[in-house]
């Protein structure tokens, strides 16, 4: 293990991280969620780092051969068709979640005023405790 | 009849996915509910017809989505121990639908019912399609399935803290399912399949070589699982979001909810552990259980219950108490024997059908006083006595009195907790039991030992006593003729630690 | 390995990106650098050699999601308030961040093609999709025959999505019933209407857009594409005549009744192809089923129908979103200015217009 042969993966690492640390740091819901789509695209970066072959050309059959004899090259290296199989499927799971995601910002603004996550708190807690008297 | 029984593992999760579509197309009022019952009534019915047919052979059933055969395609196994959760599920399902749109939004009240019960119908989908996947990364999406929608209905709550609550859910829901995802990715990396028994086979093939030394992506992958199933399963510390989803989520949403979504995502939890990573591995070279998830477990036991005795409302109260109740679920895991995952199946289905009863009496307690604070509770005894039974009823069962299911599964855990020696632990056990006295006691007092106040009228709502009462008396008839239920739970876990069953080697050309 | 420097440029422009995102308190900006950060992503994917992936990543990550933060921001603050520094955060990150670099150790090397991951179920599609299926997009094969109901699931979260966000957003008059209220007028977009300029090359480009989206469709057994991505650049036509002509116009063309029929449409249809092979004789999704005598053909339709329905429902999906999201009424309030909010536009000055020779607005 070497840097030569992990650095892409450290790199994916790195930005992961920084995702994650804007979801869990920043008070305001739309940053949160900026950082949750950071994350989410930083993890599909680790899938297609992972699929990648050395010298492997995209997922798609270079053809040999002429009209319908045509049949596709074996002998050169393409990359994992899998991982980007899988890597589609999160993207549209990230999209949906991020949609949802600002649809309940909205109504959040709209109810609270605010879409900090400190305010939201103090408001909830203000209110259970009138409640509560 | 025969042809359509051989598809009943696809269909369990077809039928209700379709069916939400066909509600959005249909919008009027009281035939969407009613298709919708009916779909979730037959999902429950194929539910126990793939019970009767699992129990009926030694593997699996397997069903290979596509035509193509695993490792190719995907796979749909159905194992006693999924069966058994997917019966329960698809029932509480059903159940939860009767009580409708109660505690909703206007909105949706006002004209988007059928997107509310879409919704639920995705989730229930969801949920189903998790329990029953022999694909690592098809447990992925159909757990977003679930979650998305999820986060949908929580948010139709009636309160705007619906909102900020579903908010919070989805923010450490999603950070849970990406945790999840890079553990896939990262098993992936390492087997080459995503295929359940190919990974569990290829894994055990890595570790029987490697001996001491652990193959670290194989561990950061297991890692990661766990983590991103314990966000969504609730485990201590990491529970924080459920009390707000469980308690500002309308009445059937949280009945639902508290009867299926942990229950399966605890499925996955003892798939993850006993069967891809191998529980020998896990909790004997690793030492998950006794060093992890044991403390953990205890932890959790102890500070949900003893957070739920000071809740004010039933709601909140009932939230705390599943965050305990998911303690005592990974504790009878982390002892890592058959008898610790019979006891946790066990304490599954008692708690999924307790619990659920109970948020299903609350709906009712709502509807007829107007709220579910305990503090507006004085005397219901008297005022709705029939409700008031009921939810002592399904507290006995959180306690674990002898008669309801509660009992059984605790008494499982128990003998399970003596079998590997951890005596202290089944104290603990015990201990904690006596804390859930405390705020079932707490409820009881309000109701039975308070005058009620002068001039206020109580309305009783008998459709939301139904599936209350089903539930409970389900309880009722299990922890009184508990045989059965033992016996497959017994018989599921042995499956669950059976040795993988050999998947032929990737085929050379050839359809399926 | 000459894409070396170019891929460690974009690493670490994404890494710079991605930091100063977390940093930045002006929301607008933030988001624009989110679309950047997608964007750029989208390019790195390509080098390497994740086309599809790319071209899904561009479209939606930085389109779509960025469309929908900028009308989120439109609806909220667009300035963060300051936070301190959170211990929890940077604890919990340093312990993730020290966890998966750890789990790297044991990875193979980056690229090596005699890494188990190259040797399983990746190489038999490489190997013999040609003659089971008869596609050259091996991706288009594994998505949507092989792994066909990961596909399945995945437009049922496009749906999901698609109802939350109509059961949160869809305002209460459009709901109860009552016609809905017309936009008002501090939200419409004379600005950018009134310019002749966007009008004319948003006129030239849309049907250009669609046609290319209808392309991407038929295209994605060949290169990359498919549905998800005609889906999402055929809605991105409609959402680009929307941010010119207002969503009213869009309304006139695309009416929201027909948008969440073809919602559910979609989804029935990938369904039905399923349950179709199940009285065909073979599994869900078996669509060797419905040509048992030349398996690959009846691939290829049961392919062709599938993505269809991914297309028709993923593009509906992106257009309702977009709509609820736009025809929320603005917060009546005004906005408090911060010092780092963008400033305000103004309204271009009237430039002499002949009305007698303008053809009505679409």
């Amino acid at each position: 293990m070497t840097l030569a042969t992990h650095w892409h993966y450290w790199v994916v690492i790195a930005l992961m991280m920084t995702g994650l640390h804007i979801v869990i740091a920043r008070r305001n819901y739309v940053k949160k969620l900026m950082g949750l789509s950071i994350f989410q695209v930083s993890v599909i970066m680790l899938y297609v780092t992972m699929g990648k072959v050395e010298g492997g050309t995209a997922p798609v059959y270079v053809m040999k051969g002429e009209g319908h004899d045509a049949v596709p090259n074996l002998e050169i290296a393409y990359s994992n068709p899998v991982p980007h199989v899988l890597m589609l499927t999160a993207i549209v799971v990230g999209i949906a979640t991020m949609a949802l995601g600002l649809a309940l910002v909205v109504r959040i603004k709209e109810s609270y005023g605010s879409v900090e996550d400190d305010v939201v708190i103090e408001k909830d807690r203000a209110e259970e405790e009138a409640l509560e008297s | 009849m025969n042809e359509l029984k051989a598809h009943f593992p696809v269909l369990l999760v077809v039928v209700p996915l379709l069916t939400a579509p066909l509600l959005a197309l249909i919008r009027h009022k009281h035939a969407v509910r009613v298709l919708a019952l009916l779909s979730a009534l037959a999902t429950a019915v194929i539910g126990w017809g793939l019970v009767i047919a699992a129990r009926e052979q030694v593997e699996p059933l397997s069903y290979h989505l596509g035509g193509w055969p695993p490792p190719i395609g995907i796979e749909y196994v159905v194992s006693q121990a999924s069966a058994f959760v997917v019966a329960i599920v698809s029932s509480i399902a059903a159940l939860g639908l009767l009580l409708g749109t109660r505690e909703t939004r206007r909105e949706v009240t006002g004209g988007q019912q059928h997107l509310f019960y879409a919704a639920y119908l995705l989730c229930l989908a969801g949920l189903l399609g998790m329990a029953i996947t022999g694909d690592a990364f098809n447990v992925f999406v159909f757990l977003e399935i679930s979650s998305l929608s999820t986060y949908s209905l929580v948010a139709m709550g009636n309160r705007r803290r619906a909102f900020s609550a579903a908010f919070n859910y989805l923010i450490l829901g999603t950070i849970g399912g990406t945790f999840v995802l890079i553990g896939i990715g990262l098993l992936y990396q390492v087997t080459g399949t995503l295929n359940v028994a190919d990974i569990a086979q290829k894994v055990q093939a890595l570790e029987n070589l490697a001996q001491d030394s652990h193959n670290t992506t194989l561990l950061v992958a297991f890692a990661f699982m766990i983590v991103g199933l314990g966000l969504k399963l609730a485990v201590f510390p990491l529970h924080q979001w459920l009390p707000g989803a469980y308690a500002e989520a309308p009445a059937a949403v949280s009945a639902f909810l508290a009867g299926t979504a942990t229950k399966v995502i605890y499925f996955q939890l003892l798939r993850t552990t006993v069967v891809f990573f191998g529980a020998a591995h896990v909790f004997g070279a690793l030492r998950f259980g006794t060093h992890v998830l044991m403390p953990l477990s205890i932890a959790g036991m102890f500070i949900g219950s003893i957070a739920a005795v000071y809740q004010p409302t039933l709601k909140r109260m009932l939230a705390y108490s599943s965050v305990g109740q998911v303690g005592y679920l990974t504790l009878a895991l982390s002892f890592g024997t058959e008898a610790g995952v019979q006891a946790g199946l066990l304490h599954l289905g008692a708690h999924a059908v307790t619990k659920a009863g109970l948020f299903c009496v609350v709906a009712a307690i709502v509807a007829g006083v107007g709220s579910n604070r305990i503090q507006r509770l004085h005397g219901l005894g008297r005022r709705m006595p029939i409700v008031a039974f009921a939810f002592v009823l399904g507290g006995v069962g959180l306690i674990g009195v002898p008669g309801t299911a509660g009992f059984v599964s605790k008494w499982a855990l128990l003998q399970a907790a003596f079998a590997s020696e951890h005596y202290l632990v089944a104290g603990l056990v015990l201990l904690s039991s006596l804390v859930a006295v405390v705020y079932v006691w707490r409820v009881v007092e309000v109701m039975y030992f308070r005058a009620p106040p002068v001039g206020e009228k109580s309305t009783p709502d008998r459709m939301a006593m139904v599936p209350a009462l089903v539930l409970l008396g389900a309880s009722l008839l299990f922890g009184l003729f508990p045989d059965p239920v033992v016996e497959l739970a017994a018989d599921a876990a042995h499956q669950l630690f059976l040795q993988p069953v050999d998947v032929p080697p990737v085929p050379v050309g050839g359809h399926g | 390995m000459s894409e070396l420097p170019l891929e460690a440029v974009l690493f670490m422009f994404l890494l710079v990106v991605g930091i100063v995102v977390g940093r930045l308190r002006n929301l607008f900006g933030a988001a624009m650098l989110t679309g950047i950060f997608s964007f750029l992503s989208a390019g790195l994917f390509t080098l390497l050699t994740a086309v599809d992936v790319a071209f899904t990543e561009a479209a939606v990550g930085a389109g779509i999601s960025t469309v929908l933060f900028l009308a989120t921001l439109a609806l909220t603050d667009d300035t963060e308030r300051p936070s301190e520094r959170s211990w929890l955060a940077i604890g919990v990150v340093s312990v993730t961040g020290l966890a998966l670099f750890f789990g790297t150790f044991d990875m193979p090397s980056f690229g090596d093609p005699e890494a188990p991951i190259h040797k399983g179920v990746g190489q038999h599609y490489l190997m013999h999709s040609w003659d089971e299926i008869g596609l050259p997009n091996v991706v288009t094969s594994v998505l949507a025959s092989y792994r066909g109901y990961d596909t399945f699931g995945e437009l049922a979260v496009v749906f999901t999505a698609g109802i939350g966000v109509l059961l949160l957003l869809r305002s209460k008059s459009a709901v109860m019933g009552a016609k809905a209220k017309p936009i008002p007028a501090r939200s419409r977009a004379p600005y950018v209407r009134e310019m002749p300029i966007v009008r004319a090359v948003a006129k030239v480009m849309l049907p250009f857009i669609m046609l290319f989206a209808l392309y991407v469709q038929a295209h994605g057994d060949f290169g990359p594409g498919g549905g998800f991505q005609a889906g999402v650049v055929f809605a991105a036509a409609f959402i680009l005549y929307g941010l010119v002509w207002g969503p009213r116009a869009v309304q006139r063309i695309a009416p929201e009744r027909l948008l969440e029929g073809g919602m559910a449409f979609g989804l029935l249809l990938y369904g039905g192809v399923g349950v179709a092979a199940l009285f065909a004789g073979g599994t869900f999704l078996d669509y060797s089923a419905f040509t048992p005598d030349h398996p690959s053909h009846g691939q290829h339709w049961g392919i062709f129908l599938v993505e269809l329905g991914v297309g028709i429902t993923v593009s509906a999906v992106m257009l309702v979103i977009y709509f609820v999201f736009t025809a929320r009424p603005r917060p009546r309030l005004p906005k408090k200015r911060g010092p780092l909010a963008p400033p305000r536009l103004t309204a271009v000055p009237e430039l002499p217009v002949d009305h007698s020779k303008e053809r009505p607005a679409p």
